[in-house]
């Protein structure tokens, strides 16, 4: 079962990068991010049954960051919407080289 | 049945995160993210990670999805139907990216790797099993939490502290000039 998880979390973590790439909307990007993380979960969790209880406590770690990294990107994404109404990334576009 | 439960669950999982990057709009893409944590939730018990499913449906399921839901609500954007696609070289790019990291993933899965994990495998499996019957599926997570990764515990609990500072900040209307 370990090989046919990797693959399931390979194809996740490829749909999150997917959408990353092709989405515009701000607050989908987000959430492709939290699918990657998901799929890196998922291959924690499946080699830890192969290599110690270490893999549970980085999952563990890593939906910490999840839940910090959600609070700050949302809050700026909301502070964002303040200044130019709109959520795509398209149209904030100052730090673009 | 094990096998069965799997490629149920695998199946939910890779379906909602397809959905997640083609839903028209935000509320679905949240609610077809759900679908996904909660059968990763199932696949971390046929991994025998209670705890971890447990915190999956609580934390990440619960608690995450509902900040993401509140700022679709808080900004409105729930009628937003238009498609926010990016077309051409970037989809071309898109589609570049996810081949190459397809390839170098599957190459490393399929690649050495894995036949010395298997060798050591059966006894590692069996040991957290006996460490899960003896202290219980949340001791088994929080009995290194608070001995070997203590630093790393207290660490996370400073992070979120100042995470809350900075959203509460970032999130906040700003002063009008003058005003303070």
């Amino acid at each position: 079962m370990l090989t046919y998880a990797l693959l399931l979390s390979a194809a996740l973590f490829v749909i999150g990068t997917l959408g990353v790439i092709v989405r515009k909307n701000a607050i989908i990007i987000f959430l492709c991010i939290e699918l990657q993380l998901n799929a890196v979960n998922l291959a924690f969790v499946a080699l830890s049954r192969y290599t110690g209880i270490e893999g549970q406590l980085y999952v563990f770690f890593v939906m910490t960051v999840a839940a910090a990294e959600a609070a700050v990107g949302l809050a700026i994404i909301i502070s964002i919407f303040r200044h130019y109404e709109t959520v795509s990334v398209d149209k904030f576009n100052l730090l673009k080289w | 049945m094990t096998d069965v439960l799997f490629i149920l669950f695998a199946v939910v999982a890779v379906g909602g995160g397809i959905g997640v990057v083609t839903g028209r709009s935000p509320v679905a893409s949240l609610l077809f993210m759900v679908a996904t944590l909660a059968s990763l939730a199932g696949i971390y018990v046929l991994f025998e990670a209670h705890f971890l499913a447990a915190i999956q449906v609580l934390v990440y399921a619960g608690a995450i999805m509902v900040l993401f839901l509140f700022v679709i609500m808080l900004l409105n954007l729930g009628h937003d139907y238009r498609a926010d696609l990016k077309y051409g070289s970037w989809f071309l790019l898109s589609l570049v990216v996810v081949g190459l990291t397809a390839g170098v993933l599957v190459q490393g899965l399929m690649g050495t790797g894995e036949t010395g994990l298997r060798a050591g495998g059966a006894e590692v499996a069996a040991a957290i099993d006996a460490a899960v019957v003896e202290k219980g599926a949340v001791g088994v997570i929080a009995d290194p939490l608070f001995t070997d990764w203590v630093v790393a515990f207290e660490l996370m609990g400073l992070l979120l502290l100042v995470a809350i500072v900075a959203a509460v900040v970032l999130a906040k209307p700003r002063a009008r000039q003058g005003e303070k």
